[in-house]
Formats: C-alpha cells, structure tokens, sequence
C-alpha cells in the first residue's frame, strides 16, 4: 500500500546552510569578482544582486580518472557508412571519437567560469567585507522621535487584548483565599463546638445547635459567593515606550564642476560618491546627503543638477569649504550627527586659494569631521591642493587621500580609503 | 469489461493519485507480480526538488559545502530555463520513497509513480548488488546518525576541519568500497553502540605503526615484513579509517561515514542501464495497460508517450547534442527486446539465446534483474537485432596511431566483439582507474605508496597533485603514488 504526503508546505531552504558555506569558501574569489562587477556596473543599479563567477577549476572537486591517451575502445550508436577496419582521421580538437559516458565532463568544460546569483545582501556584504567606517560613534539623538515598544510589567488597567490571564488568575486566587480565610476560620471554629455539643448528647432541638448550623450555612453562603473573577484581578500586561538611541549621519558630497571636470570624471566622482552612500546605509539608520557642488563660488544643489548640470569656469575650493562649513553650522549639530564628506576633484585650483582651503580645513572643518576622504581623479601632476591637503593629512589622523586615474580605481581605492584599521 | 476512465483532466489531486498508485499497483503486483517495498509518494515544490538535487538525492545529508555548490548550479540552470529538473527523485529505503513535483501534470505523476514507486523500487528490492550492498531499512536512520555525528564533530573541533576532511573523504569516496566481500548490514542503535567501542579500539590497533622500540631480531623481521599490508589493499578509505596513524578517534568515524555513502551509492553507478532500463520498461508497460483497460483517455496516452519518447531518445553520434549512450535507452530497448525474444523468438534469437528463447518473459525479465549488473547484462543479453537497430560501431582509440580505426560493427562478425566492447565500456573496474595500497613503511618513515595499475595504457588524469594531497591529509605521512604499465614496469607519478 502506498502513501501519499504533502511536503509542500514543509521549509524549502534545506540547502541554504550549504549555500553559505559554500559562498564562505570562496569568499576571496567572489570579492575579487564583486569588485570586478562594481566597477562595471551601471551607476543606477550599485545597489543590486550580482551575476559572480568563479573559476571552475578552483571549485571543482578532484578524483581520480583517466587521462587522455592509451587505447580506449567506445561503442557508438548510428553508424553510417562505416565497415570493420575502416580508418579515420582523428576529430580536430575533440578527445577522439568523443568522451564517452562514464567520463566527467567536469575536467572538460574547460575554463569557463561557474557562474551564479548572488542577493543583494549577499553582494553588500561581499562588497563592503572587512571595510569599516572610522571613528564610529552612535550618538544619542536629544529629543529623538523613535521609540521602541518594551514591556514594562503588569498594570491594572490596559486594552483587553493585553490582558494576562495567567496573571489575572493567580490574582483572583489570591482574593478568593484572602477574603474567604476568616470566614473559613469562623466556619471551622463554629464547626469543632457543633461537634462538642452534638458530641454531649445535645439533641438536634437544642437552640445553640441551630443556631450554629444556621451561622454555618449563611457563612458557606458567603464564601461560595465570592466572584470566581473579578473587574479588580485583571492585570494587563504593561509596555512603555523608550526613546531609542538612534545614529544618524550627515554626508557631504562635494565636488568640483568646473570646466576641466567633464562628463567622465564626473561619473568617476558619482561612482565613489554611490558606494558611500551605500556603505554609509549600512551603518546607519538615517543619513542626509548634502550635495554641494563649486566652480569658483559653490552652491547646494539637488542629486540632479550636482551630477549632470553642466558648469564653466574657474575653480575656488575653499568656497565650497566655507559653505560646508556653514550648513554644518547651520543643520547639522556635530554633537548629534555623525559628519562625514568626500570630496571629488581634479585638483585644479587658483593657487593662492590651496593655503586657504588648508587653514578651513584643519581649523573649521576637520574638528567636526567623523572622517573626510579626498579622492583627486587626474591622470595628470598633482597641484598645490593635493600639497595643501598633505599637510591637512599629516595634522588630522582622520582625513584621508587618494587617487583615482580610471574606473578600475574606485573600487580599490574606496577600499583603501575604509579599510579596517587594525587597533 | 471496460472501465470508465479514471479522469479527463490533466489536473492531478491527491484523490485522483491515489486511485492511479492503486490501478497501477493492481496491475504490478498482481498481473506481473512486482515484488515491492511499501510505497512513501511524497509531493514537493520544485524548489524542494532542488534542495533534494543538491543533497546527492538523499532526504537528508550533513552538511557541505559542495552540496552547496551543487545547489547554486542547479538552481542557475533551473532558473534560466536551461534544464528541466527530472520528472522524479527515488530513494533506496524501505518504505522506497519518491519524490512528485507540484508543477507535473497528472499524466507525468502517473508516469513518475510507474517509474520510481514501482520500476526503480522493485529493482531496489530484487538486484543482487542492491540486496548486497545496501540496508533499504536502515539508510534513513543512519543518515540521521551521519548528520548529528558530523554536526557534533563541527561543534566540538569547528568547521572548517571537518570540511577539510570531508573534502578528502570525498575525492577517495570511489575508493571506499569492498568490492568482494559482503559488508555488514546497518542499523542505528547497533552504529550508535559501537561507535565508541570503536574509538577505542581502533586507535589502540593503530598503536603498532607508533612501536618504537627497535626489533631485536631485525635481519629475520625485514625479510618477512618486507612488505605491508601483505596484499595490495584496493579500499583506500577502509585502509585509512584502519591504519592511518595520526587519525582521532572522530576522523576515522567521519571517514567510516563518507565510506559507508560511497558504499550505498556503489550499486547504483554499476546499474544504470538496468536499472532506468528497468523503470522505463515498467511504466511503459503498466501505462499502456492502463490505457487497455480504459482507465486513460488519449489525450493522457499522447502527453504520457510525448515524454516517454522525449526520455528514451538515442541521438546518434553525429549529433551535436551527442552525449554517449543514453541508458534509458539502451536498457529500456534491452528489456523490451529480451520480452520480444521470449514472445516472438526469430531463427537468430534461438541460436543466440536458446535459453530464453520462447520462454516465460515474466521470468526472464525477474531473473535478469535479480542477477545481473549493466556490465554482464549487456555481455549477456545484448541481441544482434538490437545492435542493428541502434547501429552500433566500436571504435578504437590509440594514442600510438594516427587514426582511429573502426573495429567491429552490427553484423555478422561484428556481434560478439561490439557486444565485448560495450560491456567493457559499463565495467566499472576499468571505468575509474585502479589504484590500489601497494605498501607504507612502517619501520621508516611511516609513508603510504600507491599504485596505479594502468589498463589499456591510459594514464592517470591531471588531478594527480591535487589527489596526493587529500591522501597525504588523511594518511598524516608522506605519499607515493607510483604506475604500473602492462609490462610491470614501475614509475613515480608524485609524491607528497
């Protein structure tokens, strides 16, 4: 006799702590892909799952089988116009008369690559492995509007649906026992002397025995009509509210759109601006970004015009500086957000203004700084402000530079820039 | 008398599978006398068939990361459409369960039901390497013993050294296996019991590799312990889980663990043929009985036979999808044409096959299961009429000669040789490479040297390095690995 069960229902990821392991294993072979991938990612979609590959020969699993060589005798099906004895050129390419069964064709697929999906989380995480944000600090929102439901006990009033009824019973136990034990004892009392006096050869006429068996039955009257349940055992359960520390970060995009800035390096720049942003979400619940874009005066702009709007003219970066500085000032309260900026740049600017960026720099900006990165993207010769930057660099621990020639060097210079620092 | 038919739609519902499994089981056990284990016909999603794919078809496994890998792949292809995942999953147990994929329509899960719960189970029940080499009643509970030990042993000594064993057990798990004698049969409590006697005693049998004191009569002991193991060991895992010297008690469990799978799974890589053979027969038979006796419609006998077809295709090997000899239809050709000699015997078939035929084909077809592996099956059961009809060649191959040359083909001087060849081409002993124990050094260094013994003068395959490694994992010492060429002559292929 046969028997039918439904599994359907039943979970359908029994794979899925083999899966992690098996991405576990490979992990150094899929960051390599996934840093691959970003870089030749579309802007829009940084934020997806990914199609990884991963070598085929560093996953396969080894056993022992035969080479190519020796003599092999194969049976196949369809012949044509073959006769015993017949001799054919071998096959170009082919392992002779092709692999026959039996023969994996694992070792013959060559050096494709094994390719698979990976979730979104699956590629964050691969993507933003072993980086950390510096100077890391939760600090507690003043007045914060999030709260977080805790319980907080009992309480005697509440909705119905928090009633405790384990709680509401044992409570109307309690009553019952408190309020009945007199009249219990009165009872027991009243009790021993009826059975003294009936005990005495007390007939049943006698007026104190009626009396006693007239108290006794009012008295178990009263004690069964106690409320099994009443209004005043309800307890509900409690909660209250408290106020959550929550960690909210401010981001500074600040890039420079003159003239010498073209499309390219503008998209360079939006690329690295992306994975900050990216990398920030995951360490934080709430974060601004504040895109401020200059020429030689600066301005706060929207996501739009800050990476498509086009612009001429000279470069002043300290405008930009002063600016940041003064939203900052304005907005955003150093002791309740976490700042962080980059600045994107092809390190043009009027000579004189380098020392002035300097001095904002390490005088206005950095002290309210969690972290600041410059990236510079220029094939070419540094200018005074890679220099002026240098020194900022060498009087604040976190500031930080880098240089991007190409595409290729986003990724690992955003690496660079957020790479755990070993305490 | 006509019965009405069972239903018109292609929608499956548990009712109306069970009123098939009953019409077929009435025809399997009683008009062709199936002996079967209990059925357990289990419904899953299809992405629980993937999950069941990537566990090597087991219903449950411990955990690897190469299941894993094998998840993902089948997933990816899954995903993308470029393979549809089989019709069935069948298991070797009693009660023999398989697994029907939602998504099948009716016709199929009648197929399916055919094919797994009555073809492969009374295989699984009737095969003498199936009866010798595994415990259907015991698979389950020893695979959960598997799990918990090997989840245990991830907890007490972590992951990632369990994993890397695994890992070699896995690379040698073709070579666990005792190919000649029978091995004892298993069940959980009797496992569980002496699992700890053989910790202990086990690692007090290894002592012997760690005697140090040097023999007083040492001339005498090297000429008679000149070599060790006295014969060629061919069961590697069993030689490691016994005498690899640097092993824990819970490694040579785990090896134990990897050997028995491989050990469960060796029947089935030697009976392919037979055993799709076998299945396909079956439910191509118990369908079109059920269609005889007007329990289908037509439109259910076309979707049945459009997938049946689909199934036993032989593409020939001109073909650009030519991927070898297709068992299924190979196997299922074989049975229906050993049926066919039974029944209709021509002058060939009773000079080729004077024993069967005209015979009882029932008895014919139950005696050839029981008795045979795809190897001898096809040495024995392979007609003239049927190489003609798959027009079979045997090519050769030689590395010393330009060209490859045809051998032998369907006729007349041709049968027996193509029947040889393709017999040899399903042996499993020289389908994998024959490596053996030839000796470890127990008075030096305590190294381990294989042999390759080369049949035909194929070589070893590039894995060679990598292979060394496993074996060096397990063994703890230095390993050889060493060929043999048909002259007995004797090379070094690595060494680690």
């Amino acid at each position: 006799m046969s028997h039918f069960i439904d599994r359907r229902l039943n979970g359908k990821n029994k794979s899925a702590v083999n899966r992690q392991r098996f991405l576990k294993r490979y992990k150094s072979q899929l960051k390599r892909s996934v840093a691959e991938a970003v870089n030749k990612r579309s802007i829009t979609d940084m934020a997806s799952g990914e199609r990884v590959g991963i070598p085929t020969r560093d996953i396969s699993e080894p056993v022992f089988h035969h080479g190519r060589g020796g003599r092999r005798d194969m049976v196949h099906p369809g012949n044509q116009e073959f006769v015993t004895g017949d001799r054919i050129r071998r096959p170009e390419g082919g392992s002779g008369g092709g692999s026959g069964q039996g023969q994996a064709s694992k070792d013959g697929r060559g050096e494709d690559d094994f390719m698979f999906e990976l979730s979104r989380e699956e590629f964050m995480d691969l993507l933003f492995d072993d980086l950390e944000l510096p100077n890391l600090v939760r600090n507690q929102l003043i007045g914060t509007t999030e709260f977080k439901s805790v319980r907080a006990g009992y309480s005697t009033d509440g909705a119905p649906s928090n009633i405790d009824v384990v709680r509401s019973l044992k409570g109307a136990i309690a009553r019952r026992t408190a309020i009945g034990a007199p009249l219990r004892a009165r009872v027991r009392e009243l009790e021993a002397e009826l059975e003294q006096l009936l005990a005495a050869e007390v007939g049943e006429v006698d007026v104190r025995v009626r009396e006693l068996r007239e108290e006794i039955d009012r008295l178990r009257t009263r004690i069964a009509a106690l409320p099994f349940i009443d209004t005043f055992d309800l307890r509900y359960q409690s909660f209250t509210k408290l106020p959550q520390p929550q960690s909210k970060a401010v981001m500074l995009c600040i890039m420079d759109v003159s003239g010498s800035m073209d499309q390219v390096r503008k998209n360079l720049a939006k690329r690295f601006f992306i994975l900050l942003y990216l990398f920030l979400q995951r360490n934080y619940d709430k974060i601004d970004v504040v895109f401020i874009r200059h020429h030689t005066i600066a301005q706060e702009v929207d996501e739009q015009d800050f990476f498509y709007s086009r612009e001429t003219g000279g470069t002043v970066v300290s405008s930009a500086l002063s600016l940041a500085y003064d939203i900052l000032r304005e907005r955003y309260d150093p002791t309740v957000w976490n700042i962080y900026a980059a600045q994107a740049s092809d390190g043009d600017n009027w000579d004189s203004d380098s020392l002035v960026c300097r001095d904002v720099m390490v005088e206005k900006l950095m002290p309210l700084m969690r972290y600041f990165a410059y990236v510079e993207i220029t094939p070419r010769q540094h200018q005074s402000l890679w220099y002026a930057y240098q020194e900022v660099a060498g009087a604040h621990r976190h500031f930080a530079m880098q240089e991007i020639g190409g595409p290729e060097d986003i990724f690992p210079v955003f690496r660079e820039l957020f790479k755990r620092q070993e305490a | 008398m006509k019965k009405s038919v069972i239903s018109e739609s292609s929608e499956w519902s548990f009712p109306l599978l069970e009123r098939f499994d009953r019409e077929i089981a009435n025809f399997a056990h009683n008009v062709y006398g199936l002996d079967t284990y209990a059925n357990q016909i289990e419904v899953i999603s299809s992405e629980q068939m993937i999950d069941a794919y990537s566990s090597v078809g087991l219903p449950i496994n411990y955990q690897h990361w190469s299941f894993g890998k094998q998840f993902v792949a089948t997933e990816q292809t899954y995903r993308r459409g470029q393979m549809g995942l089989a019709y069935e999953i069948v298991i070797n147990s009693d009660p023999c369960i398989a697994y029907l994929m939602e998504e099948n329509t009716l016709p199929m899960q009648a197929l399916v039901i055919a094919h797994a719960s009555y073809g492969h189970n009374s295989f699984f029940k009737g095969n003498y390497l199936f009866r010798t080499w595994t415990s259907a009643d015991a698979i389950i509970d020893y695979l959960v013993f598997a799990r918990r030990y090997i989840a245990e042993c991830e907890e007490r000594y972590g992951e990632s050294e369990v994993e890397l064993l695994l890992d070699s057990c896995h690379a040698l798990m073709n070579y666990g296996v005792d190919r000649y004698k029978r091995p004892a049969p298993l069940t959980l409590a009797e496992e569980k019991r002496r699992q700890k006697e053989r910790e202990a005693y086990l690692q007090s049998l290894v002592n012997d590799l760690w005697r140090t004191l040097p023999a007083v009569d040492s001339v005498d002991a090297v000429a008679t312990e000149a070599r060790w193991p006295e014969e060629p060991q061919e069961n590697l895992l069993y030689f490691i889980e016994k005498n690899a010297p640097l092993l824990e008690p819970w490694q040579r469990e785990v090896v134990r663990i990897v050997r028995r799978l491989g050990q469960y799974f060796y029947p089935q890589r030697q009976t392919q043929v037979m055993n799709e053979g076998w299945a396909t027969f079956w439910h191509y038979t118990l369908m079109n009985d059920l269609y005889e006796a007007g329990l289908v419609t037509d439109g259910f006998m076309m979707e049945f036979l459009q997938s049946h077809t689909s199934v036993v295709l032989q593409p020939t090997f001109d073909r650009p999808y030519y991927n070898g000899i297709n068992p299924y239809a190979l196997g299922f050709a074989m049975m229906r044409d050993i049926r066919r000699i039974c029944e209709e015997p021509t002058e060939e078939d009773r000079a080729w096959f004077p024993d069967i035929a005209g015979g009882d084909w029932l008895k014919v077809l139950d005696f050839a299961m029981r008795n045979f592996k795809d190897e001898s099956f096809i040495a024995q059961y392979l007609s003239p009429n049927l190489m003609r009809e798959f027009r079979l060649f045997a090519i050769r191959d030689d590395d010393q000669d330009e060209h490859l040359e045809v051998t032998a083909i369907h006729e007349e001087q041709g049968y027996r040789a193509l029947r040889q060849s393709l017999a040899e081409q399903y042996n499993l002993g020289s389908r994998e490479p024959n490596i053996q124990v030839f000796s470890v050094d127990r008075r030096g260094d305590r190294s381990m040297t294989l042999r390759h013994y080369q049949h035909n003068r194929r070589p070893l395959g590039e894995s060679v390095d990598e292979m060394l490694r496993h074996l060096r994992r397990l063994w703890g010492f230095g390993v050889r690995l060493e060929s043999v060429d048909e002259q007995g002559r004797v090379s070094l292929l690595g060494e680690l």
